[in-house]
């Protein structure tokens, strides 16, 4: 079996005294779709911010073969791993075309075959180019969020709840929009949901977290499955 | 008309020193969400750096760049030393280091370059230019301050570096997230901050006089010029900064006397503060509670 993406492994961490994840181990695949289901509060927010360095952690987090837990978020960022944070990250007070270049700020390469590539994803960016940033809609913040993720070309995008604060139609639209983009970019993604049926649509992998443990893990289609899951966070 | 017209032009000149400043105290304020009350000291201590090294026998103009590279790097070095650590400090600790560093500076500079007014030369003589409207100073400064400020602002808009510091500012979470190393862009906007103060003292120098407290007066103009074109907009802050020179000019001129001028600062602060926070091109942050 070849080695995973990325791994995690007896990962603990939190904000100061509060601890939120108690060892946590999971594993993301090159080239497919993980996700990690959970109630609120669960840990998936932090899980993501302890991969992308935010917080203090101890345990391993193993990225393409180089163990990255102790790295800055810059150099990790730098490694290939693009985050699209919970709240979106949008720098408000910046054009969306700024916003877009900032995404590529790690690349010295020509980025307009990339930025027409996010155009035919998301063509409402490119009307707003020249707006400020902070005056979209929630969808469309959330569309440049990804669209900014993807033009520093990571091997892993970590998405922290894309459906968050959106009407349920915009949430229809990104997602689908999201199934295209990881079909036709090839990136490995880690999502984080609460919404877990949107979720499972399009991992091939799922996570269960409860209160800082894996409590379950197996394909998507498997997990959708389960009698607990269905009843807990399908709500059918 | 003719003494109208001299008013307003040297307005334009000492406005282009506030208008510097201005610029300086909202390069901090955007990262540090406080007005760094140390950044006239910052000036004032860097133009004494440029009078030892003319006096050590330097050419003006190189004494000039080597004041302004050193400024550069001091004050880089005060953002890593004093505030890196305070990053996530609440606000109180960092106006106490911007208090503590203006009166370190203060201090530090009257021991070391003594507390007399000291002359200090400039690059363009004292006779008139245009026409008597100004002096010879008075447009070279000019000049100097708008190359500085549209160079500055060519930066920041133009440059992958100057988008970079500008996203360190408004954002350092999003900001490490897309590979930003934002202490170092943190560090080279208080470098850049005191470089344009530095150009600031060594154009003002001249014309009130070196000394310990210098730029005392200059940064409170300064500071109501970034309140009247708004504290969160660097173009604003410029142009407050020159209309604040001009009324300034005016008002010293024909309404309140030269004694009273400095109140005209304080009144510009009070009303901008009462009729329109924000300032004439700010935005209106509203947060929730």
């Amino acid at each position: 079996m070849t080695d995973p993406l990325l791994r995690v492994a007896g990962l603990h961490g939190g904000y100061g005294a509060t601890k939120v994840l108690h060892g946590i181990d999971f594993a993301v695949d090159e080239g497919g779709v993980t996700t990690l289901l959970g109630a609120n509060g669960a840990g998936k927010t932090t899980t993501l911010r302890a991969i992308s360095g935010m917080i203090r952690t101890t345990g391993e987090i193993v990225f393409a073969g180089r163990p990255i837990a102790r790295l800055p978020t810059e150099a990790i960022a730098a490694a290939g791993i693009a985050h699209v944070p919970d709240g979106r990250g949008t720098f408000s007070e910046l054009t969306v075309e700024e916003n877009l270049r900032l995404g590529a700020w790690r690349r010295r390469d020509d980025i307009r075959p990339d930025l027409e590539r996010m155009f035919g994803y998301f063509p409402r960016l490119r009307q707003r180019l020249r707006q400020q940033a902070g005056t979209l809609s929630g969808g469309e913040q959330q569309m440049l969020a990804i669209a900014r993720a993807l033009l520093l070309r990571p091997k892993l995008l970590l998405l922290d709840e894309p459906s968050f604060g959106l009407a349920p139609l915009i949430v229809r639209d990104i997602f689908a929009i999201l199934r295209t983009v990881i079909a036709q970019e090839g990136t490995s993604v880690l999502v984080v949901e609460q919404n877990a049926s949107l979720a499972l649509a399009i991992a091939d992998r799922a996570y269960l977290l409860e209160t800082g443990r894996i409590v379950l893990s197996g394909p998507a289609a498997e997990i959708g499955r389960d009698e607990a899951v269905r009843r807990s966070y399908l709500g059918y | 008309m003719d003494g109208l017209l001299h008013q307003i032009f040297s307005g334009i000149a000492t406005g282009g020193i506030y208008a510097a400043v201005a610029l300086a105290l909202v390069m901090i304020y955007q990262s540090t969400h406080h007005v760094n009350f140390a950044q006239g000291e910052m000036a004032m201590f860097s133009t004494f750096i440029a009078l030892t090294l003319i006096q050590a026998g330097l050419s003006y103009w190189l004494a000039f760049v080597a004041t302004v590279a050193i400024s550069f790097v001091l004050g880089a070095l005060i953002q890593r030393v004093l505030l890196h650590p305070l990053a996530n400090a609440p606000v109180l600790a960092s106006v106490g280091v911007f208090i503590g560093l203006m009166l370190i500076l203060n201090a530090l500079a009257g021991w070391l370059f003594g507390t007399t007014l000291k002359t200090f030369p400039s690059p363009f003589g004292a006779g008139p230019a245009m026409g008597g409207y100004v002096s010879r100073h008075e447009l070279g400064s000019t000049s100097v301050t708008l190359l500085v400020l549209i160079s500055v602002w060519a930066f920041f808009r133009f440059t992958r570096l100057g988008l970079a510091m500008r996203a360190a500012a408004f954002n350092p979470a999003s900001s490490r997230l897309v590979g930003i190393p934002v202490a170092r862009m943190l560090a080279l906007g208080w470098g850049l901050a005191a470089a344009i103060g530095a150009v600031a003292g060594m154009m003002v120098a001249p014309v009130v006089f070196l000394d310990p407290n210098m730029m005392a007066g200059v940064l409170l103009y300064a500071f109501a010029g970034a309140l009247l074109g708004g504290i969160t907009s660097p173009l604003g802050a410029v142009i407050g900064g020159f209309l604040v020179g001009i009324i300034e000019n005016l008002a010293g001129a024909y309404v309140v006397g030269t004694e009273l001028k400095l109140a005209v600062a304080l009144v510009i602060i009070v009303a901008v503060l009462v009729l329109k926070p924000s300032g004439l091109f700010g935005r209106t942050v509203t947060s929730r509670v």
